[in-house]
């Protein structure tokens, strides 16, 4: 195996992407459903710094990218649990199969 | 074979493992904790890549933060006891097929691309240049962003409260 | 060249007087609406005589001949040059006449209404159908261009339609009104067709162009029109017998006769106006009119006229004799004067001495306006009085009502064609015409005029004579000053208007027409006329069962002719068996499952479409984000394999 380069750590990405495009598809819970949600922000995160180290060495755009996207993530996933509680309220379950309101 | 590269492949599988069993899982608090092993692998890579502030803000953010208000949130909905509902055989084949041909047509269009990289001086992470840059005005400066990220974060503060507030019952 | 401006207001008045009353009539000018529409045709009466007196004495005759003017022309629709429909207005001699007639006669009803329609409710509306009738019927006679008198055409049927309709709450009035409109108006789809096939031929609807242009011997029109045939018969004759069957329409000929004894159920004053004196002329003045295509160029059609003419005449005569309702025995009647003038212009040729039918039938129209008019203001007087139509209720009138009995029996005399009254001038003229040219024809019009005086004094004597009279309710008078004066004006004409040198004015190429006076030939007429009022006289002057055995000897023959040799029976088996079954079922089963099937299967597949569609909508989130996911690839692959 050659030395693990900007393609490996694509992949690693690349798959951690998609793990958590499988979670988001397949949990039934939303809270579950928020953590696949961290995921891809993860791998998101981990592809802008890898392409500044191998590729923009001489810039930091893609690690203040990650920065600010650690930062929104935050207060995104706050924002998501208040919600969340507001649900568990109304609908005394996060069951998003019974959030379907919104049907024809 | 140096260390740093076994070093790498044992983070790579600290990540995609826990990553899988934490979308995989019927308890979910073991979710939550495979999540946050996954979230100290990608903080783990962080450091192999030798961006440590990054690994730094990892950890205190996601891994201390996050993760804690996703372990809250359990709780404060009463789910940690029981087990979680699977979702219909059909539905996660067909999931799981979209995430690898996912995956598969996007390795393979990475895989043929030639990343050329720049031949300039690299600039070292280091904490003093983040600063400079984070707080600097001209090109490549990031006080504008900051400003508008600070104001988004009150904003998201104000919305979680309104949100999450429980209206009081009027009282006869 | 006269000003147009007084004919147009003679149009214009009764025009007025319609919308008036139609729109203000009910809520605002109630009971005045009688005399202020009274007022507007008086004014518009006394322009007509102006206008025929002007046409006739002053400016009309040129160098002997009578000239047909166009005092208006408005171009409204060009199809093409030389093709178009004109709005305007022709004055020859039986416009100016038909003018006077048609705002005299108006004038009579519109009088006596005053008294016969006070109290009915919708008496202002009963005013505005009369004046949209006038205004119509004056559009006709003077029409410059033939669509020009289809339009008024049609208009005047539905003023007719107005007008029967009036007790629409009576279901027979709606019967009758919808059978006359239905009848007239397929009636008109011949006429409408003859108007094409005439218009292609002479490629102008103008009536001065067209008639010139089909009956010049130079003319290519005609050579054109005479040298096509249809299944032996010219194109020409085929367009003229089409337009004379818009007019039997009008005008009541057998078999298209059916809708005028029905149309009795209007008020009397309504059948006086429209179905005795003008709106039933308008197919002899539409057959006087293009009278020169007639006689030079389509003699086979003249010959139908003619026949139909004559066999209506004697058809109508046989059932007056059997009916009892009073207003019926006088619709026949109408029928069958009007097959007298039908048949005059029929024996009729253009021009010089054999043009007298012409002359004649136009002196019939205009004596038999006055005296039938009068013969309806008369019976509406005595049902005014009795409250009953039949004249097995009436008998012995004549001491309560003497002016009514006086008009009514000079009427009757100059039907019957005594002199020296007026339709004797008439119908010795009509006779003598029918004697030169076609002897059949003149044998059967002499049999008929034997039976209308038979059946008018059979009328009069059961009315005036007859029983006593024993009145059901408390004796309420003859009738107004309203109602009388316009019977004793009418009596005036129907004894006078026969000295009227008709000749002099009307004829059928503009030219004088002198006609001497054939003594002996009209003793032949007079004394058959005298033998069908003496007979009348001996079985219904005084009662007796006499008319009740001669009604069971001939048993057959006068059950059919008292119900109009089942000429209705015919027509209702014809549409409902034929017609309805046949043609109507099958297309409406047509239109139910096939047309409608269609449109409705367009909708139910999109219905059924849209259900199947609308399972995307899920209302679940992780459905949208798979949905989400699919587009972003599809689109990824078609960005790299299909643009690139």
């Amino acid at each position: 195996m050659m030395q693990p380069g900007l393609y490996h750590i694509l992949f690693v990405s690349a798959a951690l992407f998609f793990i958590g495009v499988f979670g988001f598809f397949t949990r039934r819970n939303l809270i579950t459903m928020l953590m696949s949600v961290e995921l891809i922000l993860n791998s998101v995160n981990l592809n802008f710094v890898a392409f500044n180290k191998y590729l923009w060495a001489d810039k930091l755009d893609g690690l203040f990218f990650t920065i600010f996207v650690i930062a929104i993530a935050a207060a995104e996933a706050a924002i998501a649990i208040a919600i969340i509680i507001n649900l568990s309220r109304n609908f005394q379950s996060i069951d998003v199969e019974k959030t379907d309101e919104m049907k024809f | 074979m140096s260390g740093a590269d076994i070093l790498f492949y044992i983070l790579a599988a600290i990540i995609l493992g826990s990553g899988i069993l934490s979308v995989t899982t019927r308890h979910i608090f073991r979710a939550a904790i495979f999540l946050l092993f996954s979230l100290i692998g990608v903080a783990g890579m962080y450091f192999w890549m030798q961006y440590e502030f990054i690994a730094a803000v990892q950890i205190v953010v996601y891994v201390g933060g996050i993760t804690v208000l996703i372990i809250f949130s359990i709780f404060l909905t009463q789910q940690a006891g029981e087990k979680l509902p699977e979702q219909t055989m059909g539905r996660q084949l067909f999931a799981a097929l979209a995430a690898f041909c996912g995956f598969a047509f996007s390795m393979l269009h990475i895989l043929k691309h030639s990343f050329s990289g720049t031949s300039k001086t690299a600039t070292e992470p280091t904490v003093v240049n983040i600063g400079n840059h984070m707080l600097g005005i001209e090109q490549g400066g990031y006080a504008l962003p900051f400003e508008v990220v600070s104001i988004l974060l009150l904003a998201a503060l104000i919305g979680c409260i309104v949100i999450a507030v429980r209206s009081k019952t009027p009282t006869l | 060249m006269p000003n147009p401006t007084y004919i147009l207001l003679i149009l214009l008045l009764p025009l007025s007087s319609f919308l008036l009353m139609g729109l203000f009539g009910r809520s605002y000018i109630k009971n005045a609406s009688g005399l202020i529409s009274t007022a507007m045709l008086f004014v518009a009466t006394c322009l007509a005589f102006y206008v025929a007196y002007g046409y006739f004495f002053m400016y009309g005759n040129m160098q002997g001949v009578y000239q047909k003017l166009i005092l208006f022309d408005y171009t409204w629709l060009e199809f093409s040059k030389g093709l178009s429909i004109n709005m305007g207005i022709l004055l020859d001699p039986i416009t100016a006449m038909m003018l006077v007639v048609v705002t005299l006669i108006s004038l009579m009803v519109h009088i006596y209404s005053l008294g016969y329609m006070k109290g009915e409710e919708r008496f202002a509306t009963y005013y505005s159908f009369l004046g949209l009738f006038t205004f119509s019927m004056l559009g006709l006679v003077v029409a410059s261009n033939i669509f020009q008198m289809y339009i008024f055409w049609e208009l005047v049927g539905v003023s007719s339609f107005l007008l029967i309709g009036y007790y629409f709450e009576k279901p027979s009035a709606v019967a009758a009104c919808k059978k006359a409109f239905i009848v007239t108006r397929f009636a008109d789809l011949g006429f409408l067709i003859g108007i094409l096939i005439l218009s292609f031929y002479a490629g102008t609807l103008d009536f001065n162009t067209l008639v010139q242009r089909l009956t010049s011997p130079a003319s290519m029109a005609l050579k054109t029109a005479v040298a096509s045939s249809f299944l032996g018969i010219s194109g020409l004759t085929w367009g003229m017998v089409l337009v004379f069957v818009g007019g039997a329409g009008k005008s009541a000929m057998f078999p298209l006769h059916i809708w005028l004894p029905d149309a009795m159920e209007g008020p009397t004053p309504v059948s006086a106006l429209i179905h005795a004196a003008t709106m039933v002329v308008a197919g002899v003045f539409l057959v006087a009119r293009l009278f020169p295509v007639f006689a030079i160029s389509a003699p086979g059609a003249l010959h139908v006229v003619a026949y139909v003419g004559v066999l209506s005449a004697l058809f109508a005569a046989i059932i007056a004799c059997t009916q009892t309702d009073i207003k019926r025995v006088l619709a026949f009647s109408t029928m069958s004067q009007l097959g007298f003038m039908m048949f005059a212009l029929g024996v009729s040729t253009y021009g010089g001495e054999g043009g007298l039918g012409y002359t004649a039938s136009m002196f019939h129209l205009f004596t038999h306006a006055l005296f039938k008019a009068l013969l309806f203001l008369g019976a509406g007087a005595v049902i005014h009085l009795v409250h009953s139509n039949d004249i097995q209720h009436m008998g012995g009138l004549r001491k309560q009502m003497p002016i009514t009995h006086v008009t009514f029996l000079i009427a009757c005399l100059a039907i019957s064609g005594v002199p020296p009254f007026a339709g004797f001038f008439s119908k010795e003229e009509i006779l003598f015409a029918a004697f030169q040219h076609n002897p059949t024809i003149y044998w059967i019009a002499l049999l008929t005029s034997g039976l209308t005086a038979f059946y008018m004094f059979r009328l009069y004597f059961s009315i005036f004579w007859n029983k006593s009279y024993h009145s059901h309710s408390e004796y309420h008078g003859e009738g107004g000053f309203a109602m009388m004066m316009p019977m004793v004006l009418l009596a005036v004409g129907a004894a006078a208007a026969g000295f009227i040198p008709f000749g002099k004015f009307v004829s059928s190429d503009g030219k004088t027409l002198i006609s001497e006076f054939h003594w002996q030939f009209s003793i032949a007429p007079v004394a058959l006329g005298i033998a069908g009022i003496l007979t009348a006289m001996w079985l219904y002057k005084k009662q007796n069962s006499k008319p009740d055995t001669i009604a069971s000897s001939l048993n057959a023959w006068y059950k059919a002719a008292y119900h109009t040799f089942y000429m209705d029976e015919l027509y209702l088996f014809i549409t409902k068996k034929i017609l309805f079954n046949v043609v109507g079922r099958p297309a409406a089963w047509f239109d139910k499952n096939v047309v409608d099937g269609m449109v409705n299967a367009t909708g139910n597949t999109t219905q059924t479409i849209s259900e199947k569609i609308k399972g995307f909508q899920s209302g679940k989130v992780q459905d949208y984000a798979i949905y989400f996911l699919a587009g972003a690839i599809a689109l990824a692959v078609c960005g790299m394999y299909i643009w690139m």
